[in-house]
């Protein structure tokens, strides 16, 4: 792999929803690097035919039953909202200036 | 040293059952114990006093009226904070949450609660359990009870060190890649991460799901297999958890496995292990050989790529899940009068400490266009490869295979400062079981000296898939073995 810019780091750190000083970016470009080279290593693994397994093979997400049970209350939730407006948990502006999407 | 100090968890459920000690003096006396010891240890973030007080009389009241007060009667018993309360908070050790108050109560800590069980308090960890030395915890490092200059391990440091310190005889931990045997190992414990699936999750704050699974840390077989009981089963709440039967694990804890062929991986006599580390696992392999073990070397080819398998997989894991914490419904929201966008990258950058922002951005790198190829589905298929590698000496006959929990004992606290590499290949010996989802436990195997400290090492048995009682047989029998 190319050895890892400190462009790459601020788009990882964006995708991540992170900010980070520019000092913050050379620190997390090194030590990240550091980490990366090392798992190169798995290149010199035969893992040709190899199926990846992305959980332990003996389980396999159970159905529950179709049938309404007991869920958190609305008033639990709110208490845990960082802001509320009336029932409504309270966000910035999502669209047009100063939106964030 | 408080009534149940030194105690065992049966023993104490036995005395509260037989009602010669009250649930509730019992309960007191831990909680005196933790004001005192806990002052320079750090093991736990928040103690229980009138609902642990409330739970206690409600044991008595049990005894009293003739009702089974369960097999954890009264036993009191610390939780890792990453597992949720229905009351106190739930911080995972992180600014992120450090003013969360979970409005459900996880399954495993029900059941404990439902045995019996009084939960006193929550740990320690590294933050949302993301570390091998508990300093990444927001709130300050917890010490090892062994030597106040070392780390406890991690992540389940806080759990791990509160039994050691004799302030509870059991805590639970939650083990992602080695956080529950670690600890243990560092600690003087014994830490069982059971099966993948054993222990429902719900309630658990997700790591990395494919990976994490909560089990017990005591100071002997028999307290944590009583904790594995209690616990385990299939949950409605967690689709992943399994609905094989768990048997009666603790009547069977005392007769001796009919076979034991022990399989040492040739990896495991590493000369890069700590001399005292060697020492133990030497112990280990004569006790259990003096027990009528039969002891064979085998190879696990691909174990040496275990570290870097796991880190990728289990960060790629967490950014998934930690995407949640973005200052909506709950958790840490900045201040200010902030776009949608900025809300979000200011509530993360402000609630997630160094080692989480990490591995957050290296999961996130590993799974990014571009690089999805290169690491996350290698690493998936080198899983496989490992899982084969364990399937292949159980196939061959053995029973359990036996290695060092650790390469090392108990490191000095800031070892690793601004080193993740280097702590990351402290795992070694334990990321493997996670990726292959299989039962592990650490057993003590006496004492190591470094650099004039004497500190505990301890050995780990791994066991095929769902062989949990038929490990923790393999481990009361390496206990009795190394304790005579």
């Amino acid at each position: 792999m190319d050895p890892l810019s400190s462009d790459d780091v601020r788009r990882v750190a964006a995708l991540s929803k992170l900010e980070l000083t520019d000092e913050q970016i050379e620190r997390s470009r090194e030590q990240l690097a550091r980490v990366l080279g090392h798992m190169d290593t798995l290149r010199e693994v035969d893992t040709e035919g190899v199926e990846p397994m992305a959980r332990p093979d003996d389980t396999v997400n159970r159905l529950g039953d179709d049938a309404p049970t007991d869920a958190l209350s609305r008033e639990a939730l709110e208490r845990i909202a960082p802001a509320m407006h009336d029932e409504y948990i309270r966000v910035p502006k999502v669209l047009g200036e100063g939106g964030g999407a | 040293m408080s009534a149940h100090g030194n105690e065992r968890a049966a023993d104490i459920a036995a005395m509260v059952r037989r009602g010669d000690m009250t649930a509730e003096g019992l309960v007191s006396d831990t909680l005196r114990t933790i004001a005192q010891r806990d002052v320079s240890l750090c093991a736990f973030l928040e103690v229980f006093e009138q609902p642990a007080l409330r739970e206690a009389r409600a044991v008595d009241a049990a005894v009293r009226e003739g009702r089974d007060p369960g097999p954890l009667a009264g036993v009191p018993i610390a939780l890792k904070d990453n597992i949720c309360l229905s009351h106190g908070k739930t911080t995972c050790a992180s600014r992120m949450l450090e003013h969360y108050e979970s409005p459900y109560t996880a399954t495993a800590a029900q059941r404990l609660i439902d045995a019996g069980a009084v939960i006193v308090g929550k740990t320690n960890l590294d933050e949302f359990a993301m570390g091998s030395s508990c300093e990444q915890s927001a709130f300050g490092p917890t010490r090892n009870p062994h030597d106040a200059g070392r780390v406890p391990g991690g992540s389940s440091g806080g759990s791990a060190a509160a039994v050691s310190g004799s302030m509870v005889p059991i805590a639970i931990g939650s083990d992602t890649g080695g956080s529950i045997r670690q600890p243990a190992a560092f600690c003087g414990a014994v830490g069982f991460k059971p099966t993948y699936g054993r222990i429902s999750r719900y309630g658990l704050v997700a790591f990395a799901s494919s990976l994490d699974q909560i089990g017990p840390i005591g100071m002997s077989v028999a307290d944590c297999a009583l904790a594995y009981e209690a616990m385990a089963g299939v949950d409605a709440h967690d689709a992943t958890s399994s609905d094989r039967a768990v048997g009666d694990v603790s009547a069977q804890l005392v007769q001796q496995p009919q076979r034991m062929r022990i399989g040492v991986p040739r990896t495991a006599r590493s000369d890069a292990n700590h001399p005292g580390v060697a020492d133990g696992l030497e112990r280990a392999i004569a006790a259990l050989t003096s027990t009528g073990a039969e002891i064979v070397d085998i190879d696990l080819p691909h174990a040496e790529h275990g570290i870097a398998a796991y880190y990728i997989v289990a960060p790629a894991e967490a950014s998934s899940n930690l995407a949640r914490f973005d200052g909506v419904r709950y958790g840490h929201r900045a201040e200010g009068d902030l776009a949608l966008d900025q809300m979000y990258r200011i509530s993360r950058s402000e609630g997630f400490g160094d080692e989480v922002k990490r591995r957050i951005m290296l999961g996130t790198h590993v799974l990014s266009s571009g690089y999805h190829d290169a690491y996350y589905n290698t690493a998936l298929k080198v899983r496989r490869r490992i899982k084969g590698d364990y399937d292949a000496a159980f196939a061959q006959g053995c029973t359990a295979i036996l290695s060092p929990t650790t390469p090392t004992p108990a490191f000095k606290l800031e070892a690793h400062r601004d080193d993740p590499l280097a702590m990351y290949l402290e795992d070694i010996y334990t990321v493997g079981v996670n990726l292959a989802g299989l039962p592990a436990i650490s057993v003590p195997a006496g004492t190591a000296e470094d650099e004039g400290a004497t500190l505990p090492v301890g050995v780990q048995l791994v066991g095929p898939a769902f062989e949990d009682t038929s490990l923790l047989q393999h481990a009361a029998a390496l206990e009795r073995a190394l304790t005579s």
